[in-house]
């Protein structure tokens, strides 16, 4: 690998101070996006700060209406987990299909959301849940933390912590994965939160990432079923347009993997 | 430098080397474990994988200072001596591999497989789960062939143990 130095910090409070009197840090956390990052030469940090050694920030614990999970947990520790398993089934389908088995012993949830790539999977449920993204600073509401493509709410050297997932009444997940990538061509995460309303988010269709999208929402919480939508149309305006499928595409994609999601969740 | 304190293929091993350093460079430049294979170095070809505390990863995408203090098993380490491991085996009684290049990364992967899936191991999931290591000789039967076989091997050694 390319210069630069390698720290394991073995609490937060390490990890913030290297990253304090670095010149050019970055945090890694399971390495599947910032090492090929580096590989390709489009990152070069002075110093990476590996978060994965924190005992404190692994982990998942369900108490009462709240499912939390710890920021370096892996993928594969999270879909293996009972307790995801019986609170939130929904999360335990869209990890799976995330990456490839090899991956998802890697990659955290922490790493996920921090990077919010725009045709990333967690950041769907993470907006769709109404979940909270504790840092090791403050508290922060799905609906504050996604600003834009690879753009977040963190400031610099701040470190997710934990996400604390409202525990729904109903949810699911559908994704168009790209073939090659695993990514979402598109991918619509539904819940109907307790106390009835539906939130929904859609990854890898807009151009300034992860959305919320209203127009469905609004329909699902008048009538919870797949037909609700039939006569819905989603715009085009901001969707991504690329060789993988024209923005009117992807606009079409929200509504159907929204259907789809919507008979998974029963 | 750092000194890097591993166990490889049941051995403990100590190098001096620098922690950002590539787990498979480590494995094939420095310990001349050359049977984990670089494909395309950007973690979607599986030739690299290697178990890290029994769990198949891919060591393109890893760095030595992550693995620091784990237990690696490479390919060079599964066989008994000369007894191949099953997975060995029935790679080579069914026609498994044809220039070989992924097979390395095909057998650790399926060896994490079969043990994650045991006797419920159906072709339909192990499709599936072998999506993160590519093949460009055979296209996948003979590989699926393979590790059916294998889990059959694999799960009636572990109940007669």
């Amino acid at each position: 690998m390319y210069q630069t130095t390698y720290h394991r910090p073995a609490s937060i409070d390490e990890a913030v101070s290297l990253f304090a009197k670095a010149s050019d840090p970055k945090y890694l956390a399971g390495g599947h996006t910032l090492l090929p990052v580096m590989k390709q030469r489009l990152a070069a940090p002075s110093d990476v700060i590996d978060l994965a050694g924190i005992s404190e920030l692994i982990g998942v614990e369900a108490s009462g209406d709240t499912l939390t999970i710890r920021a370096a947990t892996t993928y594969y520790d999270i879909m293996t987990n009972a307790d995801v398993k019986k609170a939130i089934p929904a999360l335990v389908h869209l990890t799976s299909l995330l990456g490839d088995p090899a991956v998802r012993y890697r990659g955290t949830i922490g790493g996920s959301i921090a990077n919010n790539d725009p045709a990333a999977d967690y950041p769907a449920a993470v907006l769709a849940l109404g979940a909270t993204v504790k840092t090791n600073k403050r508290s922060i509401a799905a609906d504050d933390f996604f600003k834009g493509l690879f753009t977040t709410a963190l400031e610099d050297g701040e470190i997710i912590t934990e996400i604390g997932f409202p525990i729904p009444e109903r949810a699911g997940y559908a994704k168009m994965r790209h073939p090659a990538s695993r990514f979402a061509l598109t991918g619509v995460f539904v819940a109907r939160i307790k106390g009835g309303d539906v939130r929904v988010a859609a990854t890898g269709a807009s151009q300034n990432g992860v959305m919320r999208v209203r127009a469905i929402e609004a329909a699902l919480n008048a009538d919870w079923s797949p037909s609700a939508l039939d006569a819905i149309g989603i715009s085009d305006a901001d969707m991504i347009a690329d060789i993988h499928g024209s923005a009117a595409y992807r606009a079409n994609l929200v509504k159907v993997m929204a259907q789809r999601a919507i008979r998974q969740a029963g | 430098m750092s000194t890097i304190r591993l166990t490889v293929n049941g051995k403990p091993v100590s190098v001096e080397v620098e922690d950002r350093t590539l787990l498979v460079h480590l494995l094939r430049d420095h310990l001349g474990l050359t049977g984990t294979h670089v494909g395309c170095d950007t973690s979607q070809c599986g030739a690299c994988t290697v178990h890290i505390d029994g769990r198949a990863v891919k060591s393109c995408t890893v760095l030595v200072g992550q693995a620091n203090g784990t237990s690696i098993t490479t390919i060079e380490g599964i066989a008994n001596g000369d007894e191949l491991h099953p997975m060995q085996a029935a790679f080579r009684d069914n026609h498994g591999l044809q220039c070989g290049f992924c097979t390395p990364g095909m057998i650790m992967a399926s060896i994490d497989i079969v043990r994650r899936h045991g006797a419920g191991l159906t072709e339909d999931i192990l499709r599936q789960e072998l999506e993160g290591n590519i093949c460009r000789c055979t296209g996948y039967h003979n590989i699926v062939k393979s590790v059916l076989d294998a889990a059959g091997r694999m799960t009636a050694a572990q109940a007669a143990e």
